[in-house]
Formats: structure tokens, C-alpha cells, sequence
């Protein structure tokens, strides 16, 4: 592999503007899939969670998941999106294996939600516009693994195994208008949005949006144009980003390498790119011309959906604080900086430590216990916080009791792990 | 025994209520007939008598344990294979799926059961619907009782052959441009298509979403109205299926008069094309239900000229996505996976192999339809002219209670002489497409033979949407005049097979 030339960040941004566009798919956490009724729940077996309708056998068709067409106008209003009044689903038509019917159903030009916005905080506590295009629905794809290959990729491999357990899960794909103006802070910004569109759609209780499980998963849209000029560059699509840090990474090295190929008096090709997380480079993979055809058309076999407007009240009625203002607030509760609150949303531990202060523990000590001990624990076992064998109430109890001796603790009986289940409710 | 076979569905339902005739009789007095004369008329693509006599038992078990039959209870029938049947081959007409057997029940399937009909088995159609003729099932062309030479209708030719050589007293089709009407025209037959919403897809192969309508096919006004009440009803999968309560159609068939009703006779469907026996018979009809107290319209509906070229980019383009799902990775055909070829080179075999001629026309056609550049020009006006025929339809029946024409505009043509010729063959579809278009219900039903060939020519009948008991009050009193003038139902002219 030819090793990509790179021009430093600093003399990228000393002759280019970056501009972005994130498009964000969250999976969501419905009980049922999107258009059938076939369980979402993660690690069953390959293709035990399917059905004529999503394997896309003949004659099978698709009723609509009324809870997915709820948690999406939920977005949408978070965001601060008009809802249609009206919308429809539209069959988008390509090829793949993972896919069973061959088109994806989706939604074209007509998003249940649309021109929205979300303010992000950046780390010095700026806070940043970004203007939201759409939000639509979808149903995601199945998995295929390929076997014998050297990389896992579909190249080189002897056969595929196709697991259509994840086919149909419905997906929520929301996309941004251009970021511009971020300037060098466009990686930062890119991440500080997708950080806080997980916490909005974590608060919104529609998904866990756990990148590391493939829950929220990132496209990064980049290009770059001379600094006074309006027109857009050619873009590159890095698909797939799934860590915060992956995001940031991914824009950065495409703006440095955007940059070295326009110095060099090259043009950007339009394709896609992988992301690579051990040395956060991203490759080329597929051309994107302009001559790829979906073939959109609405989809026959659903009617079209008009929310009820008094539902849609009702929905922005009950919508919670949204992440950035509860932040702000349990900021000045806790008596915390800026940087330090960052840390504690980077860790995952506002949730936790919010859920020990509610089983009666001070601030001061739930935040120590989560962000030291317990965050280094999670961090050697290479788990979340919520994923440690300790719930905020266990940690309430031992932050409130005082320790004797030693030799108490030896006596103490051995404790099973928790369960999920039951930890509060994160 | 051989009489069974001349009985109609609610006479054979009425004997075995009364215990004249047992299920397993009747079943086995038709599997015997399909015996006889399946070879010369090729109706079935698959009979499943095991299947059939179980079904047959159950309701003979459930007379003798005294519990009460449903008004089809026991009646067998023959289903379009384009309905998916548990553990039964379900081909579509098509080499694509030779050999699938499908892991459910369609909704229309569940219902027949839970009605105790009686499947005898799967026929023959062209393949995944599209055609004029069933010349394009893979399996080989089905014959016209009336003339084994000629053509049977199609799509569903196997279901209207199998009412006409008395294998089957009922039969489903399904109607996409008319596909049930049409067949019934050509086979001295009656066959419906419910309005659009009233009988659940699910479990149909989908040809085009948005005109496909499954519906029923009978050698009476009465057994379709029958068949209809038994099929139709809301399905919570379907989500285009109406959430409304079946219109009476039984009653209405009991019950046929045109008596002070307002008939509609639309200019665009005559002229060009037409035979004169058709349109002979056609007047004759129209004659008829002025002397049965019906008021005749003419009315103009000029959009009516475009929905042949309207209908021949709807259905392709939707069938285009509809199809891609044939991709010999999950079922049916796979062709050329040798274990050196890529799963996109495996495809494009087997589709190459597992789609015929016609096919791959409209697969082409619906892709260039739908592709970016010619989206609005050629899918986007069809949808303009699909809203401008509703809306006419919609004026129609602000002036008439029904509109009459015939359903195709020949008698059955013989094998193989518009098989070259797509766009003769799609001129079998004039008269019945903008019914597909708009949504609203029709029925074929016979009127007589053409005088110059002496085959059967249909007479249809539109209604508005969620009307369809209009179709079988109007249908039944045609038929009742008929039946009165000929001494006789129509098809006892079919030669002995």
C-alpha cells in the first residue's frame, strides 16, 4: 500500500476551510423490528431472530413499527426539526447480499423530520450551531462475515456467512446541513456532535447508542475549498467512524490529506474511505460518482404516515431536559469546571454518578469513586462504567460507609455480579 | 360421479351440509378429473392430493362430530401459484423459484383453510404474472377448453382453464392489469378483482405492490361472491388492506337487479382493435340491461387512452424492485456457483438462467424508468395520468352506479401468435387496466360467443371502490337474463374434454 502524502494540520488549515457533513445512523432500541416483529435483542443466535418479511421472502410484506415512527419524531423534536405531516417510506434499490430484499426501505424526500438544529459545547465551552438537515427512517442491513480472507474483507474470501438477525432493526439516519465556519475546530466539533447527539438520544431513552456495539455508527462527509471561496471541494465519505476519538481522528486526517493532494495540484476523487483505528489513517473504497442511481420511489407496500399533530404535541410535551442544558445544570450543582464535566461525559459518568447521588451519596464522593477507581476498573477490563458489577447504589453504600477495620471487609460474604437489569435505569 | 364435477361451489357446499356428498367424494371426483384431462389442458403446475383429501377428511370429521360448516366448507378449488403454501411448491411460473417451498401460508391461503375449502393444488400462470396468455410460464403454456389451440387468458390462465374443463369449481387469480378478468373473458368464465385493499398481499408474490389484487375466479356469479366473502377482510400484515367490513356481496349476488340503476358506456373502450363478435355481444348487453330497467350513459373518459403506456411504466418500475430480490443467495435457483465466482457473477447467472424473456423486458424497462434523469419524465408522469383516471373514474360515478364494456377486446387467440409480439399481447389488457390504475373493483362475466369464432367473449363490469356488491348485484341479473335467453349457463357450450 502506497503510504498517503499528509500535509501538517497547521498548513492545511493555513490555506483551506474544512467543510462537513455527518450522517449519523442510530439504531434503535425498540423491542421489535421495524417492519416486523421479529426481537432486536443482541447475541441470539444467526438468523434466529427472522421471518418471511425480513428475510425478504417472496409474497412477505412490511407493517410499519409504530414505536420506531415515535422515538424518530422524538429525534426529530430534540432536535428542534419540523415533523412532516404527512411522509413516506421510499424503496432505495442496490445490490447487496447482506440485504435481503435488494433495496433498503427507507425514506427519500420526504423525512418525517427535517431543518433542525443542535447546539454543541465545545471543551473550552464554546458552543457551536449544527444545523440538521434530516432525520429520517430506515431498517438496517444484515451482517456478513467473510471467511478465509486475510482482512475480514469481502476480497480474498473463500465464502460469506450472512446473518440476517440485524436485517430490519430499525435505524434512524440523521443528517447534518454543511458544517462550515469550525475552521481548525472541525474535528472537535465533529466530535463534540456526535458525543452529544449519543447523550440526546440516550436522554430521549430510544437507544442505548453504544458506538462500540454498532448501536450509532458515523459517516464523515469532508471536504475543503480555499479560504474566501464559496464553492464546495470534492468530498470524501470515511464511513463507519464508530468511536468519538475515531471521529475527531477521521477528520483530521482527511482535511491533512484533502490538503497535501490539493497543493500538490491534484484533484480529490469522490468515494468512500475506510477508517483504520490503529494508526487513524482511512483508505479508499468504493468510487462515488455521481452515477449511482438508487432508483428512489415510494414504497408501494406501506401507506404513508401522517402524524397526528396533537401526537406530535403530545411528544414534545413529555421530551426531557435535553443533555447540554441538564449538563450545564449539574455542573454548577456539582460545583465543577468545564473541563472537568467534559471528563465526566468522556468517561460515560454522568448517568452513574447522578443515579449514586439519587442512593444518597454526596457529590464530591460519587464523582471521585466513577471517575477514579471505578473509571480506571472499567478502563484495564476494557468495559463501560454501566458495564461494571457494581451498581450507583452499591457505590452510594460504600461511599457512605465508614471501614473499620480490614479484616471486615475479608468477612463480608462474596457477592454475585449484578445483572443489568438490576442496576437503575441509565 | 361425473356430474359432481358439473356442480357448482355453493350446490356442492349445500350436498355436503346435507350429506349427499362427502368432502373426500367431491375431492376425489375432481383429482380424478384433473387426472383425466390435466395432460391435454396443462391447468395444474402442481396437485397436491394428499394435501387435498387431508382437507377433505377434516370436513367430513367435522359433519360427523356435528359442528356446523362454513358455506364453502368442502368445495375445492384451484389456486393461482402465486400464493405461498407451507411445505407445498409455490414456482410463480417461474424457473427462478423451481423447486422453493415456501416456510408460510399466505393470508389468502390461511383464510381458504380456515374456510375448509378444499386446495386441489397450484396452477399455472405466466411467469410472476406478467402476460396475456400464461405462454410465459416457464412450465409450458395451458390450453382453452374451449379450444386447446388457444390461449387461456393470462395471468391466470391455469385457474380459468381449471374452472372451464371442470377441474376446480373455484379458483383464485390474482389481477394486476387483469389478470383474473381477462382469462375469465376468454374461458367463458367470471372472475373479480376486489378493489384494491379488499384481499391481503401478504403471502403473494408481488408483481407490481401497488396494482396487484388477488381475487376470485367461478363458473357463477354466486360461487365468485362466495369465494369473495371468504378471502376478503382487513389483514393486520398487509398494510394496504382496507380496514373496512366487506361489502355484502353474497347477498348481493342472491339478490341481482339493475332495476332503475344508471350503467355507464365509456366512449375510449371501442374502435381499433376491437373484433366485431365482441363488441357484437357487448351491445347486445347493453341492450340487455336497458330491457332489465337500467338507465345507459355514455360517458368520455379521455385519460382512459393513456393508461396502457401509464401502466407500462408503474408495473415495470415497481416490479423492477420487486424482483431484485431473486438473487439465488437465500432460495429458489443459483446458477453457476462453482466456488470460483463471485456472488455478484452468481446472480447475474442465475438470474440470466432463472428469468424468462418477458421477464427481463420489464425488469429493464421499470430499471430505465426509475433511473435518475428519467424518474420524472417517465415514472412521475405515469403517476400524473394514474391520478387523472381516478379522478375520472371518481366524475364516472357521480353519474352512473356501474360502467360496462368488454373485458378484452378478442376472443382467445391461438398459442403462439402474439408470443413475438409484446405489444399485441399488452393490448389484451386495454379495457381492464385503468380499473388496476385507479383501485376500484370489476368483474368479467360471460356474454355470449363471438359469432365469427364461436368462443366467449366477457362482459365487465366496473364499480367504485369498496363497492364490490354492486358487481354482483348487476352481475347477477345479467347472468339470470342470460342463463334465461340461452336455456343454459354459457360454459355447457365448452366442447367434452
Amino acid at each position: 500500500m502506497t503510504v498517503t502524502e499528509l500535509l501538517s494540520y497547521e498548513a492545511a488549515l493555513a490555506s483551506f476551510d474544512p467543510v462537513m457533513g455527518l450522517e449519523v445512523h442510530v439504531e434503535l432500541g425498540t423491542k421489535t423490528k421495524m417492519f416486523c416483529g421479529c426481537s432486536t435483542e443482541l447475541g441470539a443466535e444467526p438468523n434466529a431472530q427472522t421471518c418471511p418479511t425480513c428475510l425478504g421472502l417472496p409474497g412477505a410484506l412490511p407493517v410499519v413499527n409504530e414505536i420506531g415512527v415515535e422515538s424518530a419524531i422524538k429525534i426529530g423534536l430534540a432536535l428542534h426539526c419540523e415533523i412532516a405531516e404527512w411522509c413516506r417510506f421510499a424503496r432505495k434499490n442496490y445490490f447487496y447480499p447482506d440485504m435481503p430484499k435488494n433495496f433498503q426501505t427507507s425514506q427519500y424526500d420526504e423525512p418525517i423530520a427535517f431543518n433542525g438544529y443542535l447546539d454543541v459545547q465545545l471543551e473550552d465551552g464554546e458552543v457551536f450551531r449544527v444545523e440538521i438537515e434530516r432525520a429520517h427512517m430506515e431498517e438496517d442491513t444484515g451482517k456478513s462475515t467473510h471467511i478465509g480472507g486475510a482482512t475480514g474483507r469481502i476480497h480474498g474470501a473463500s465464502h460469506s456467512l450472512l446473518d440476517y438477525n440485524r436485517a430490519g432493526i430499525p435505524l434512524i439516519e440523521i443528517v447534518t446541513k454543511p458544517i462550515e465556519g469550525a475552521g481548525e475546530r472541525a474535528p472537535e466539533v465533529a466530535k463534540a456532535y456526535v458525543a452529544e447527539l449519543r447523550e440526546l438520544i440516550r436522554a430521549l431513552g430510544v437507544s442505548e447508542a453504544r458506538m462500540d456495539k454498532g448501536q450509532m455508527r458515523c459517516d464523515v462527509n469532508l471536504s475543503l475549498r480555499p479560504h474566501g471561496t464559496k464553492t464546495f471541494g470534492t468530498r470524501s465519505e470515511t464511513k463507519n467512524v464508530n468511536s468519538l476519538r475515531s471521529v475527531e481522528r477521521a477528520a483530521r486526517f482527511e482535511i491533512q490529506r484533502h490538503a497535501a493532494v490539493l497543493e500538490s495540484g491534484g484533484t480529490i476523487v469522490q468515494e468512500t474511505r475506510h477508517f483504520h483505528e490503529d494508526d487513524g489513517s482511512t483508505t479508499s473504497g468504493r468510487i462515488k460518482d455521481n452515477a449511482e442511481d438508487y432508483r428512489y420511489f415510494p414504497e408501494p407496500d406501506l401507506v404513508p404516515i401522517a402524524p397526528a399533530r396533537a401526537w406530535v404535541e403530545e411528544l414534545r410535551q413529555g421530551l426531557p431536559e435535553l443533555p447540554r442544558v441538564r449538563r450545564n445544570r449539574l455542573r454548577e450543582e456539582w460545583g465543577v469546571s468545564e473541563q472537568e464535566m467534559q471528563s465526566i461525559l468522556n468517561a460515560g459518568a454522568v448517568d452513574p454518578i447522578v443515579a449514586t447521588i439519587e442512593a444518597g451519596a454526596d457529590a464530591a464522593s460519587a464523582r471521585k469513586w466513577w471517575m477514579g477507581e471505578l473509571a480506571r476498573n472499567a478502563n484495564e477490563k476494557g468495559v463501560s462504567l454501566e458495564e461494571l458489577p457494581i451498581t450507583p447504589a452499591d457505590v452510594a453504600r460504600v461511599s457512605t460507609t465508614s471501614w473499620p477495620a480490614r479484616s471486615s471487609r475479608a468477612s463480608s460474604p462474596a457477592r454475585a455480579p449484578r445483572t443489568r437489569s438490576s442496576r437503575s435505569a441509565v | 360421479m361425473t356430474d359432481i364435477i358439473k356442480l357448482t361451489a355453493a350446490e356442492i357446499a349445500a350436498k355436503i351440509a346435507s350429506g349427499e356428498l362427502t368432502a373426500v367424494e367431491v375431492t376425489e371426483a375432481h383429482l380424478a378429473r384433473i387426472d383425466a384431462v390435466d395432460e391435454k389442458v396443462h391447468a395444474f403446475l402442481h396437485v397436491d392430493r394428499e394435501g387435498a383429501l387431508a382437507q377433505a377428511r377434516a370436513v367430513d370429521e367435522k359433519r360427523a362430530r356435528g359442528e356446523k360448516l362454513g358455506p364453502l366448507a368442502g368445495v375445492p378449488l384451484a389456486l393461482k401459484d402465486i400464493f405461498t403454501t407451507r411445505g407445498v411448491p409455490t414456482t410463480v411460473g417461474s424457473k427462478m423459484l423451481e423447486g422453493w417451498i415456501p416456510p408460510y401460508d399466505a393470508t389468502l391461503v390461511k383464510r381458504l383453510k380456515a374456510a375448509d375449502v378444499v386446495i386441489l393444488g397450484k396452477t399455472n400462470m405466466d411467469e410472476f404474472a406478467m402476460g396475456s396468455s400464461t405462454e410465459n410460464s416457464a412450465y409450458g403454456p395451458t390450453g382453452n377448453p374451449w379450444d386447446l389451440t388457444r390461449i387461456p387468458g393470462g395471468s391466470g390462465g391455469g385457474s380459468s382453464a381449471a374452472l372451464a374443463a371442470y377441474q376446480a369449481p373455484l379458483a383464485i387469480g390474482t389481477d394486476t392489469g387483469g389478470s383474473i378478468r381477462q382469462p375469465a373473458a376468454v374461458t367463458g368464465t367470471v372472475g373479480v378483482k376486489p378493489t384494491y385493499g379488499a384481499v391481503s398481499r401478504y403471502g403473494m408474490v408481488a408483481f407490481s405492490s401497488s396494482l396487484d389484487q388477488g381475487g376470485p375466479c367461478a363458473r357463477t356469479v354466486l360461487d365468485a361472491a362466495l369465494l369473495h366473502e371468504a378471502i376478503a377482510g382487513h389483514d393486520p400484515l398487509d398494510s394496504t388492506s382496507a380496514d373496512l367490513p366487506v361489502p355484502p356481496v353474497v347477498e348481493a349476488a342472491r339478490n341481482g337487479s339493475v332495476a332503475g340503476m344508471r350503467v355507464g358506456v365509456v366512449k375510449q373502450f371501442r374502435g381499433e382493435g376491437y373484433q366485431a363478435g365482441v363488441m357484437q355481444r357487448f351491445d347486445e348487453s347493453v341492450e340487455l340491461l336497458k330491457e332489465l330497467g337500467a338507465e345507459v350513459v355514455e360517458l368520455d373518459c379521455p385519460s382512459f387512452d393513456l393508461a396502457l403506456s401509464a401502466y407500462y411504466l408503474i408495473a415495470p418500475s415497481e416490479c423492477s424492485s420487486n424482483l431484485a430480490r431473486f438473487d439465488g443467495l437465500r432460495y429458489g435457483l443459483r446458477a453457476g456457483d462453482d466456488g470460483t465466482r463471485s456472488a455478484e457473477d452468481v446472480t447475474a447467472l442465475t438470474r440470466e438462467a432463472g428469468f424468462g424473456p418477458e421477464v427481463k423486458r420489464r425488469i429493464i424497462l421499470g430499471t430505465y424508468a426509475l433511473s435518475s434523469g428519467y424518474y420524472d419524465a417517465w415514472f412521475g408522469s405515469a403517476q400524473k395520468v394514474r391520478t387523472l383516471i381516478t379522478r375520472e373514474f371518481e366524475k364516472a360515478f357521480e353519474q352512473v352506479d356501474v360502467i360496462v364494456s368488454p373485458t378484452t377486446p378478442t376472443t382467445a387467440f391461438p398459442i403462439g401468435e402474439r408470443a413475438d409480439d409484446p405489444m399485441a399481447m399488452y393490448l389484451a389488457d386495454l379495457c381492464t387496466i385503468p380499473t388496476n390504475l385507479a383501485g376500484n373493483a370489476a368483474m368479467s362475466l360471460p356474454c355470449g360467443l363471438a359469432p365469427e369464432d364461436g368462443l366467449p367473449v366477457g362482459l365487465q363490469i366496473i364499480a367504485p371502490a369498496m363497492q364490490d356488491d354492486r358487481l354482483y348485484k348487476v352481475g347477477a341479473a345479467v347472468e339470470a337474463a342470460f342463463v334465461e335467453k340461452w336455456g343454459h349457463p354459457l360454459i355447457e357450450e365448452a366442447p367434452s374434454l
